[in-house]
C-alpha cells in the first residue's frame, strides 16, 4: 500500500436502480498518470466525484494521499486539486479576481497570492484577457483558467475530468503539455477521458470502464497485447484482380462489396514482402495497400462490446502505398 | 488553523466575491430597490389624498409618516429576493463543485451569500429612507435608543429574510424559479399593516394581516420612529425574526449539505 496516490477498493454506487460503480477498485502509483477510460456514461465521472469527495460511494473503501475519505474527507480535499468536467470558474469576475479567490481560500497571504496569481497567469497564457470577466472567455482560455486555478496550493494529487473535451486540436496539445509538465513536479494525475489518443499518449497506466466495472487495466502496451493482432488490407478496383488475388492469398476474409481483402498480419516487412512476393507471382497488383497494426481504438471496441464509431474505428494507422 | 478562525477566513473571502458580484453587477439590486420606491411614491402622490382618511383623517404627510415604516420592511423583503436568484445561480455553477473540493469551511459559501444580503439589505432601506426624507417623512422625537433599536431590527429582518430567501435560492432549480418561490417576501408587507391599519380590513382577512412576520415588524418600527404605541409587537417581532433565521438557516444549510446528482 505504500506510494499509493490513490487507493479505491470495491467501489460501488448506484442512483435507484441504476447501478453506476459496480465493484471498482482503482490504484494509482504516486507521481503517475493514470487514465480512466470509457464511453459515456460508463461512470467516469462518478468515480471522480467519490475519489474528490463530491459525492459518497454506497461501499467500497478509498484512500487518497494517505487520508482515509469517509474519515477525513477535510483531509483529502487538502490533499487534491480538481478540475470538473464543467468549467468551475466564476463568470462574474475576473481571471485574475478567480486566481486570487482561489489564494485566499487557501491561506495564502496576499503578497503570496498575487504572487502565485501572476506567476500561473504567465504560465497558462492568460495574462493579457487576466482583467476580462472570465464569462467572456473561449472554451480553451476557461479550461487553462479552470485548471490554473486547480493549481492554486500546489496539490498532489490532481483529478482531471476529461479536461481536453470540446477543445480545439491545438488547445488539446497544450493541455497535454501542461499535463506532463505536471507530473515531472511529482505530481500524480488521475484523468479521465473518452480519447483513446489521449489515453494513449499521456497515461502511465490505463484502465477501461465500462458499465460500472473496470474492464482491463494495465499499460497502453499491454493492453494492445490483449487482442489478437494486426491485418494487412488490399483493395482492387478490377473485380478479376479482386478474384484472382482471393485465389492467391488463401486464408484472406474476403470483402466482395469493397473488393477488398483482409489478412492477418504483424505487420513486420518479411510478413509483408510475402504477400506482395505471392501477389507478384500470380501477377496481381493491388490498387491499395494498409497495414493495420492494434491501438488502444481495437482494445476499446474490443472491451467495451461498440463495434464501430464512425470515422474512428476504420481509419488505418498507417499506410503504405 | 482553528474551526472558528477558518470560518471566519473563508467567510469573508465569500463575502469579499458576493460583493464583488454586487459591484459588478448592480443592475439586479437597483432593479430590486424599484419596487418599494415605486410603491411610496405611488400611494403618496396617487393615492395619498384618499388614503390619508383611511389612517383617521389628516394630511398627506401624515400618510407619508404612517407608509414609511411598512416600505422600509418591503424594502429588505425586496432586496432578499436578489439573494434567492443569486445564491440559485450559483450552485448552478461549476464553481460551487469546487469549493465543495475544497479544505475551507463547509457553510461559508452560504454565509458568505447571507452576509452580502444583509449588507445589501441596509444600504437600500437606507436609500429607500433618503428617498423617504426626501418626500417629507420625519422622525417625531425618536431617541438615539430608539434609532440604534430601529437599526437593529431592521438588520435582524434583513438577517431572518436573507437566510429564508437562501434556502428558497438553494431548492430552486435556476434563477426564475428561485426569484417566483421568493415573490411572497414582496406580497407579503401588500397584506400587513403597511399601507392600511388592519382595522380597516374586512374582518375575515384581519386574522392575515395581523398574524404574518411584517406586522409586527412595521408596529415596532412605527412605534420608534414615531412615537405609536408598541405594545407586545416589539416582543413579536424579536421572536418572528430569530424564528425565521433558524429555520432558514437549517434549511439553508441542510440543502448545501445534501449531495449533488
Amino acid at each position: 500500500m505504500t506510494n499509493l496516490a490513490i487507493a479505491a477498493n470495491g467501489l460501488r454506487k448506484s442512483y435507484g436502480d441504476k447501478v453506476v460503480l459496480d465493484g471498482v477498485d482503482l490504484n494509482v502509483p504516486q507521481g503517475t498518470i493514470f487514465s480512466l477510460l470509457g464511453p459515456n456514461g460508463a461512470g467516469k465521472t462518478t468515480a471522480v466525484k467519490i475519489l474528490s469527495t463530491l459525492i459518497s460511494a454506497d461501499a467500497g473503501q478509498v484512500h487518497v494521499g494517505g487520508h482515509d475519505l469517509a474519515a477525513d474527507p477535510q483531509a483529502v480535499r487538502a490533499a487534491i486539486g480538481v478540475t470538473g468536467q464543467f468549467s468551475a470558474v466564476d463568470g462574474l469576475i475576473t481571471g485574475e479576481e478567480n486566481m486570487l479567490l482561489m489564494c485566499d481560500l487557501h491561506h495564502l497571504s496576499k503578497a503570496e497570492g498575487r504572487r502565485v496569481t501572476a506567476e500561473l497567469l504567465e504560465r497558462f497564457d492568460l495574462v493579457e484577457a487576466s482583467k476580462k470577466p472570465a464569462a467572456s472567455y473561449s472554451g480553451g482560455m476557461k479550461r487553462r483558467l479552470d485548471i490554473a486555478m486547480t493549481l492554486v496550493g500546489d496539490p498532489r494529487i490532481i483529478f482531471l475530468d476529461e479536461p481536453t473535451t470540446g477543445l480545439d486540436p491545438r488547445s488539446r496539445h497544450n493541455m497535454w503539455q501542461i499535463i506532463r509538465e505536471l507530473v515531472t513536479g511529482g505530481v500524480t494525475v488521475f484523468l479521465t477521458t473518452q480519447y483513446l489518443e489521449e489515453a494513449d499518449e499521456l497515461a502511465d497506466r490505463i484502465a477501461v470502464l465500462n458499465n460500472g466495472r473496470i474492464a482491463a487495466e494495465g499499460t497502453a502496451e499491454e493492453l494492445k497485447r490483449l487482442i489478437p493482432g494486426g491485418h494487412v488490407r488490399l483493395r482492387f478496383s478490377d473485380p478479376a484482380a479482386y478474384r484472382s488475388a482471393a485465389a492467391a492469398l488463401a486464408g484472406a476474409a474476403q470483402d466482395d462489396e469493397a473488393l477488398s481483402l483482409q489478412l492477418p498480419s504483424d505487420g513486420s516487412q518479411r510478413d509483408l514482402r510475402t504477400i506482395l512476393d505471392r501477389l507478384d507471382a500470380a501477377g496481381i497488383e493491388a490498387d491499395e495497400l494498409t497495414v493495420h497494426t492494434p491501438d488502444l481504438d481495437d482494445v476499446f471496441f474490443a472491451l467495451t462490446g461498440a463495434t464501430t464509431v464512425p470515422g474512428q474505428n476504420n481509419e488505418p494507422k498507417e499506410a503504405v502505398r | 488553523m482553528s474551526s472558528l478562525s477558518l470560518a471566519l477566513r473563508d467567510s469573508s473571502t465569500m463575502l469579499r466575491r458576493n460583493l464583488l458580484h454586487a459591484r459588478r453587477y448592480p443592475s439586479l439590486t437597483l432593479n430590486l430597490l424599484m419596487t418599494p420606491v415605486m410603491l411610496l411614491l405611488l400611494f403618496v402622490y396617487i393615492f395619498g389624498d384618499a388614503m390619508s382618511g383611511g389612517i383617521g383623517g389628516g394630511d398627506r404627510s401624515d400618510y407619508i409618516a404612517y407608509i414609511v415604516p411598512g416600505i422600509l420592511l418591503m424594502t429588505i423583503g425586496s432586496t432578499v429576493v436578489g439573494a434567492a436568484v443569486s445564491v440559485s445561480t450559483d450552485m448552478s455553477e461549476g464553481i460551487i463543485a469546487r469549493f465543495r473540493t475544497m479544505a475551507i469551511h463547509r457553510s461559508s459559501v452560504l454565509i458568505g451569500h447571507v452576509i452580502g444580503s444583509v449588507i445589501q439589505s441596509i444600504a437600500s432601506v437606507v436609500l429607500v429612507g433618503a428617498v423617504g426624507v426626501a418626500i417629507g417623512f420625519r422622525s417625531t422625537d425618536a431617541s438615539v435608543l430608539e434609532w440604534l433599536a430601529a437599526f437593529g431590527l431592521i438588520a435582524l429582518y434583513a438577517l431572518a429574510l436573507t437566510w429564508i430567501a437562501v434556502g428558497m435560492g438553494m431548492v430552486s432549480p435556476n434563477a426564475e424559479a428561485a426569484s417566483n418561490s421568493a415573490m411572497p417576501l414582496i406580497l407579503l408587507p401588500l397584506i400587513s399593516s403597511a399601507f392600511t391599519p388592519i382595522d380597516s380590513m374586512p374582518g375575515w382577512f384581519q386574522p392575515i394581516a395581523e398574524y404574518q412576520p411584517f406586522t409586527p415588524a412595521i408596529e415596532t418600527l412605527r412605534g420608534l420612529l414615531l412615537g405609536t404605541e408598541i405594545g407586545h409587537n416589539g416582543w413579536l417581532a424579536v421572536a418572528w425574526s430569530l424564528a425565521l433565521a433558524f429555520l432558514g438557516y437549517r434549511w439553508s444549510t441542510a440543502s448545501f449539505k445534501r449531495e449533488p446528482k
